[in-house]
């Protein structure tokens, strides 16, 4: 079976996700974002390299953050963007998902981001536009489910390498809701990929994922275990729906547990960063003080998560 | 018509046949093995030469998808499918729409595929009112009407009071009941097996603990009611040890697995294929083997196909949301053959699993045999040859299969139905 995010000369064709995608992609992906975040601070923002190209944002769920980046990023790359919110349109009215893809296929689309409720949904498009012999279309992968969001992965990726220099001597703690995050399962795999010899994960038992350690993390119960001298903290947002219930008894005890605070940070290096994927729970599962104090890199992480989103856009539109 | 099947491999499990030897058909009936009968003269002749003839196949588990989904599958379609995969007796789940409730819906079903003249039907009649698990259902009506046995196909009683006086009252008349163990709870939302896999991939899992909770609980009640039980699609190793116990404690229990379970594991769904999107859902490396090896000793009684034919539409779509299900007819004797030849088992013994030990599951005495005066249903078929399976070759509506473009051993040549040649391979 062929990795179906290469081509068959090895180069991205889709950004699916960051379990299995090679390490000189991965590097090659965080190289290509640096001159994009100098250039952010040009007076004029813009580079012709995606110029006539239609990029659709294909949100079958809600998002307003990660929507918003990939737009700037493609208007950055010269790109006509075009946004679908399609929980509210099409699918309503019962049309499959293959169906709006053909559909919009039709409009000359060359690129599809695409955010889906379900895992393996742009997985699914992908394997349809190379049944159908459109290789030219290309599919990036804005979150599906809780399989992965490599966008994201990428740009904490990027955060750690500008924080820290090198991934082989680092210790990284993740925190919170692993079992249904798909920021989580990408962090891992390009962590795990990009070398970094300790990754933790940090939650109660009932939010990890069914035989985590073949992940290739170590399970900590708490932050006292977990945090000890780490380098890098990744908080996870934690979904209301999940915080009453039989998963977790209450917000609060979750807090008193597995909530970032300075304490419980303190017992990191002192010069670890602090990361979140946003939205932030503040008094959720970090603590307004530590949010807001000079560990954090989670502004950072979205300034660069447009000029990474900019580095995956143009590899994928070279070829 | 009276029909001569010369120079055939005759291998006939329940009479611990194998043997090169002619066959004799009259009237719809087995009317010679080896030796034709005294004034016996062919109207035709069928030359097995380097064949095997075999009893006619029976699936303890094919979905024909009558009534209520005729856009899957019409009972045409499936028909075809069942011949051209040499199969002459058909256990019907009731998982249809409406449900298999009815002495009249049974009675109807009974009559179409008759007047169709293909395979034997064999409903399963619902345990419970419209599977709801409330009330109990007419099982002495049912019976009379055609079922062969009750069950709630995939849909488990929540009241476990009242699946304890449905397996009572059902022993009352010592009829067979038929069990899919899976915990509700533990199952819901999930649609793979809970581990590496499915935690890779984020989709929701279904615990093995799923399947031996629910198990553990129809064993104990089985005890307790006497009922005599089947348990269908078993996926899971512990299942083996739960069920090996039940016997030892004198509990009247059978169970049959997939044959896609034999050969298929978690691993399997790659890059989330739908195809592999099944329920029970595909267990892990080391569950696969243990059925595998379970089947050849026997502990595992029977292979069915659990043959559910889905609609592209259905399977095109994101793992979790495509629907679950393959489809199996024209694959059950491939299957089979393959997974024997792993195990370097005998045919005789691999072919009892979808004959005989399937036969007298289903309490079918007069198919499943090749003995003189049984009724002449008979799978003529190629050992050696092997096929590509893809869409065009199946007859079945559903073309959903995880095993398209994969060769597999077995080519069914010639199907008989009562003494009536229904199906011949193209050449």
């Amino acid at each position: 079976m062929r990795n179906p995010q290469l081509n068959k000369h090895g180069e991205l064709q889709h950004l699916l996700t960051l379990d299995g995608l090679p390490r000189d992609i991965i590097t090659q992906i965080l190289d290509n974002a640096t001159p994009f975040t100098e250039m952010a601070e040009r007076e004029v923002k813009k580079l012709p390299l995606l110029r006539g190209k239609s990029v659709f944002n294909l949100f079958f769920e809600n998002s307003t953050r990660t929507r918003t980046t990939f737009e700037i990023a493609a208007k950055r790359l010269s790109a006509d963007v075009i946004n679908l919110n399609v929980s509210t349109s099409s699918t309503k009215k019962g049309e499959t998902l293959l169906d709006t893809v053909d559909n919009l296929c039709a409009m000359q689309a060359d690129m599809f981001v695409v955010r889906h409720e379900s895992s393996g949904a742009p997985h699914l498009i992908a394997q349809h536009l190379q049944n159908t012999g459109r290789d030219h279309i290309h599919v990036v992968n804005a979150g599906d489910g809780r399989h992965a969001h490599p966008t994201q992965g990428l740009l904490d990726m990027y955060t750690i390498r500008h924080f820290k220099k090198d991934f082989h001597n680092l210790t990284v703690a993740i925190v919170g809701d692993v079992l249904h995050s798909r920021v989580a399962r990408s962090q891992i795999a390009a962590l795990t990929t990009l070398g970094v010899p300790e990754v933790r994960v940090i939650a109660p038992k009932t939010l990890i994922p069914t035989d985590v350690e073949r992940m290739g993390v170590h399970y900590c119960a708490t932050m006292q275990e977990g945090l000890k001298d780490v380098d890098v903290v990744m908080m996870l947002r934690l979904q209301n729906e999940r915080m009453n219930g039989a998963l977790l008894p209450s917000p609060q005890e979750f807090f008193k547990v597995w909530g970032l605070t300075a304490d419980k940070l303190a017992l990191a290096r002192p010069d670890a960063i602090v990361m979140h994927p946003g939205p932030m729970n503040r008094g959720v599962e970090i603590d307004s003080a530590v949010a807001d104090g000079n560990q954090a890199v989670i502004l950072p992480q979205v300034t660069f998560g447009i000029a990474v989103r900019m580095a995956v856009m143009s590899m994928l539109g070279s070829h | 018509m009276n029909i001569h099947i010369t120079n055939g491999r005759l291998i006939d499990p329940a009479n611990r046949l194998d043997a090169q030897g002619d066959l004799f058909i009259a009237d719809g009936k087995i009317v010679g093995v080896a030796h034709a009968p005294d004034g016996f003269t062919a109207a035709r002749t069928i030359d097995a030469s380097g064949l095997v003839v075999a009893p006619g196949l029976i699936d303890l588990a094919a979905r024909l998808r009558e009534p209520g989904f005729e856009y899957k599958a019409t009972l045409e379609s499936e028909m075809d499918a069942a011949m051209a995969g040499g199969i002459t007796s058909l256990a019907i789940p009731p998982d249809t729409d409406p449900v298999l409730d009815e002495p009249g819906l049974v009675e109807m079903l009974c009559y179409r595929a008759k007047k169709l003249n293909r395979a034997h039907v064999y409903p399963v009649g619902a345990l419970t009112i419209g599977l709801k698990g409330e009330q109990l259902s007419e099982m002495a009506e049912l019976v009379e009407a055609g079922c062969v046995a009750f069950s709630q196909a995939n849909v488990p009683i929540l009241d476990t009071r009242v699946l304890s006086r449905a397996m009572l009252y059902a022993s009352t008349f010592g009829f067979r009941v038929w069990l899919q163990p899976l915990d509700p709870y533990l199952s819901r939302g999930g649609v793979a097996h809970e581990g590496e896999v499915a935690s890779r991939l984020g989709l929701p899992g279904i615990p093995a603990s799923a399947e031996v909770v629910a198990l553990f609980t129809y064993l104990r009640l089985a005890r307790q009611t006497g009922a005599r039980l089947h348990i269908t699609r078993i996926s899971c190793a512990e299942s083996l040890d739960l069920i090996g116990r039940a016997r030892e404690d004198g509990v009247d229990v059978t169970c049959d697995v997939a044959a896609h379970h034999l050969h298929l594991c978690d691993m399997d769904i790659g890059y989330f294929n739908p195809h592999c999107h099944v329920v029970p859902p595909l267990r892990s490396q080391r569950d696969r083997i243990a059925l595998s090896k379970a089947v050849a000793d026997g502990r595992i009684n029977a292979i069915c196909s659990d043959h559910t034919p889905v609609d592209d539409d259905a399977k095109q779509a994101p793992f979790s949301e495509s629907e679950p299900g393959t489809t199996g007819l024209e694959l059950l004797l491939p299957l089979t053959l393959k997974w024997a030849a792993e195990h370097r088992l005998p045919l005789l013994e691999a072919l009892a699993r979808i004959t005989s030990d399937a036969a007298k599951i289903a309490g079918i005495a007069k198919g499943g045999h090749l003995s003189v005066g049984a009724r002449a249903d008979i799978c003529i078929f190629d050992p050696d040859a092997h096929q590509l399976i893809d869409r065009s070759m199946l007859k079945s509506q559903g073309k959903n299969t995880p095993f398209l473009g994969l060769e597999l051993p077995g080519k069914v040549r010639y199907t008989l139905v009562e003494g009536t040649l229904m199906y011949v391979s193209p050449p």
